[in-house]
């Protein structure tokens, strides 16, 4: 008895909520009616467990209510299943701070798989999110989507099949990007319009681009910045872009490593990038029209460095890539930068100074005269571009309750 | 007890006559403001009868001049204001409505479009109760036989048909949505809020049992708003499918009422810097020119959300023509293509001038 009250005591101590439960959710019966009343009974400080099997949900699933757990008996045991999904954006979404996803499965979402909009400390863990067709135009858009949200935590996360971005982080702060897997989708992991992002450890492989650091025009939050991509494996992201036009990741190149876009202060370091066949590293400006006085479309402050650099850039997917890559020897050598520097922001005198620390030679400049104007390059080839040493951010740290996760 | 021997003295005087039921007392006040819901609509005493046809006194009609397209359903709205309260003018966004104050509105489908009164069979009741806390979104379904509406949070489907005013039978798969979709729409920065009961919206006229008046001028007159000036000083928001209006001022209305409440710099859409409420200005804003950020298919393989004089190569109508969850919009609310609704919104762009 009185290790049960201490149990009881811990917990409430731990949560901070004297009366902490645990709702149970058994499969059976209407999975949609369970589960969302669940999910709406719940209080702060409570556990949504979700038992092991399938769940058949007919429209989304939401929670708005801070400081739940949401957790499953594994992502290979609860399986979340929209197949016959009628409505709503996306299969799960979460709208309340402090909350939790983990040990569970989503599959075949309409929209996006789980998203977060506009909160605090999200967190998901130990997920799976996948398309069981295989990529194909028609999947979802995103597998894992926190957007406008601070403090966003994505470890041990599997995501296959979206037809956007895998994991996609948009117009956030705070991230750490953990010990995930993104295969088989247009974009594997994707840091949008985002400030101070982790990106490590991370599996991306046959998706068309492993991983993306962009910054868009005319959004809430732009002047994306300070994302660190290290220790990550990004090995042969090699199926076809199958993105519907439009989309911003339907213009990136299959077989692209890394690509960054626009930003300033992203480092890139002690990753593994092989068998990616446009380029290991592409750095560009934002290409497309745009009207936004506020927004800077060139990269700028990026560093490259250390990273294990395999076969890549054999056979190069951009537009102009192969005869580029014949210019220059036959094909595209580990890092390729558009190298624009002639940005002048309206109310300024002279242009923003860009500085590059491109180590991990040879270097493509392909010193276009303006965002995407490949007519006007002249190609030029460096062992190595560098401005000199650019400092590193430091690392995210994300609240206590979190990281210890 | 006397209050009951005059609810039964009134029964009596009705006699045989088929009429509901008469509930008792005044609209309970008190059970509006409670923290918890009340399991059926009757609790709150917001009609007199228990079928809901006759409003208790407190309660105003209202219509909208550009509402929400919601699956062909009709729709009828009354303002509740406890006694002695009013609801303060404001010139842009919801009037400013006091605590207790409440928002009900009845989905409902004849059998026959053609016959719009007869054999109309109500699905939900929706209120917005204005509670100390903040406001909060609730909605009853109504039973089969028409006599109770139940409180429902998770959400539902029920199966509609009718026939439309062309004498064609459909079918809805008509959604209930749960407790939290109702705050994805009425959504501001995060909290619940009313969407339709803002000035520009109401200032039209109304068919009251006196006689037509203009709505802002006729609460203004009953005492139920103050603040406002006269209706031809204060904002007006068109009437979609008013053909004497110019198709413009029309089109913004439609995007307004059916898209605003998401896609405005406070509400769920707000990451998609894509702003379709009357009150943005910017041309990028509204789409023209501007690529979509996180429409994925939705994009349907165009590049661009609004091109002026091209609908075609707009996005905002393919997704408001797609029947696809993850591509249609909006997202929640409907299940059919609003025909008339994206006829207007095609013509609307298809007028705008080429850039």
């Amino acid at each position: 008895m009185k290790t049960l009250l201490t149990t009881v005591a811990a917990l409430a101590l731990l949560t901070g909520h004297a009366q902490a439960k645990v709702l149970t959710v058994t499969p059976g019966g209407d999975a949609q009616e369970k589960l969302q009343t669940a999910l709406l009974d719940a209080k702060p400080g409570d556990t949504v467990s979700i038992a092991a099997g399938r769940y058949e949900l007919t429209d989304g699933l939401s929670l708005d209510v801070a400081g739940v757990t949401v957790k499953g008996a594994g992502p290979g045991a609860t399986i979340l299943s929209f197949k016959g999904q009628k409505s709503s954006g996306e299969g799960f979404l979460i709208t309340s701070n402090k909350v939790t996803v983990r040990d569970l499965a989503v599959e075949d979402s309409k929209g996006d798989g789980i998203k977060s909009k506009g909160v605090d400390q999200i967190s998901f863990v130990n997920l799976r999110v996948e398309w069981t067709g295989g990529p194909k135009s028609t999947n979802g858009a995103y597998g894992v989507y926190p957007v406008s949200s601070t403090n966003v935590l994505i470890d041990k996360v599997t995501v296959h099949g979206a037809s956007d971005a895998g994991i996609y982080v948009g117009q956030s702060k705070n991230i750490v990007v953990r010990n995930s897997t993104a295969e088989f989708n247009v974009a594997g992991i994707e840091i949008e319009n985002s400030m101070n992002a982790d990106v490590h450890d991370n599996l991306a492989t046959h998706n068309a681009g492993g991983i993306l650091v962009f910054d868009l025009p005319n959004l809430p939050q732009m002047g994306g910045h300070s994302t660190r991509v290290f220790n990550n494996r990004v090995v042969q992201n090699d199926t076809k872009n199958f993105a519907k036009k439009g989309a911003i990741v339907g213009d990136v190149p299959t077989g692209t490593g890394v690509m960054v876009m626009a930003n300033r202060d992203i480092h890139v370091f002690g990753n593994e990038i092989d068998q990616n066949q446009t380029a290991a590293v592409m750095v560009v400006s934002y290409t497309q029209n745009y009207d936004d006085l506020t927004y800077n479309p060139l990269p700028r402050d990026i560093a490259v460095h250390d990273n294990r650099i395999g076969k890549n850039g054999w056979a190069p997917q951009f537009p102009g890539g192969e005869v580029i890559a014949n210019a220059i020897g036959g094909s595209i050598p580990p890092i390729v930068w558009d190298g624009v520097t002639n940005f002048t922001p309206k109310g300024m005198s002279a242009p923003v100074a860009v500085k590059v620390h491109f180590t991990d030679g040879p270097v493509a400049n392909l010193h276009f005269a303006a965002p995407g104007n490949v007519f006007s390059a002249k190609p030029e080839v460096k062992p190595s571009i560098d401005d000199g040493a650019i400092a590193e951010p430091k690392p995210v740290v994300l609240p206590k309750a979190q990281a210890g996760l | 007890m006397r209050r009951v021997f005059a609810a039964l003295g009134a029964v009596l005087a009705i006699g045989a006559a088929p009429a509901p039921s008469p509930l008792p007392g005044g609209v309970a006040l008190k059970a509006l403001l409670s923290s918890a819901p009340a399991p059926t609509l009757a609790d709150y005493r917001l009609f007199t009868d228990a079928g809901a046809d006759h409003p208790n006194a407190g309660l105003t009609p209202y219509a909208l001049n550009t509402p929400l397209f919601s699956d062909y359903a009709d729709k009828t709205r009354f303002l509740y204001l406890p006694p002695g309260t009013h609801a303060a003018y404001r010139p842009k966004g919801a009037l400013d409505l006091p605590v207790g104050a409440t928002l009900i509105k009845t989905f409902a489908y004849p059998a026959d479009f053609r016959r719009p009164g007869e054999k109309v069979r109500k699905i939900e009741t929706r209120l917005l109760i204005h509670r100390r806390a903040g406001w909060a979104a609730l909605t009853y379904v109504w039973n089969d036989d028409q006599t109770q509406a139940m409180l429902k949070r998770a959400g539902k489907r029920l199966d509609v048909s009718y026939i439309d005013a062309q004498g064609q039978t459909r079918q809805i798969d008509y959604h209930v949505p749960n407790q939290n979709q109702c705050k994805e729409c009425h959504s501001l920065s995060g909290r619940i809020a009313p969407i339709g009961v803002k000035a520009r919206n109401l200032n039209g006229d109304f068919a009251y049992a006196e006689g037509a008046e203009n709505q802002l001028a006729h609460w203004t007159r009953t005492g139920l708003l103050t603040g406002a000036p006269p209706p031809g000083k204060a904002p007006r928001t068109a009437v979609w499918d008013s053909p004497t209006e110019p198709i413009e001022a029309r089109g913004r209305a439609y995007l307004d009422g059916n898209c605003g409440h998401c896609h405005n710099p406070k509400g769920m859409a707000s990451n998609t810097g894509l702003y379709l409420d009357l009150e943005e200005a910017r041309p990028a804003r509204i789409g023209i020119g501007k690529r979509p950020v996180a429409a994925g298919k939705g994009s349907g393989d165009l590049e661009t959300d609004l091109v002026p004089g091209q609908p075609d190569a707009s996005i905002i109508a393919f997704r408001m023509a797609s029947t696809e969850p993850g591509v249609m919009m909006p997202e929640l609310g409907r299940s059919v293509t609003h025909n008339e609704g994206l006829a207007l919104v095609r013509a609307y762009i298809a007028k705008m001038d080429r850039r």
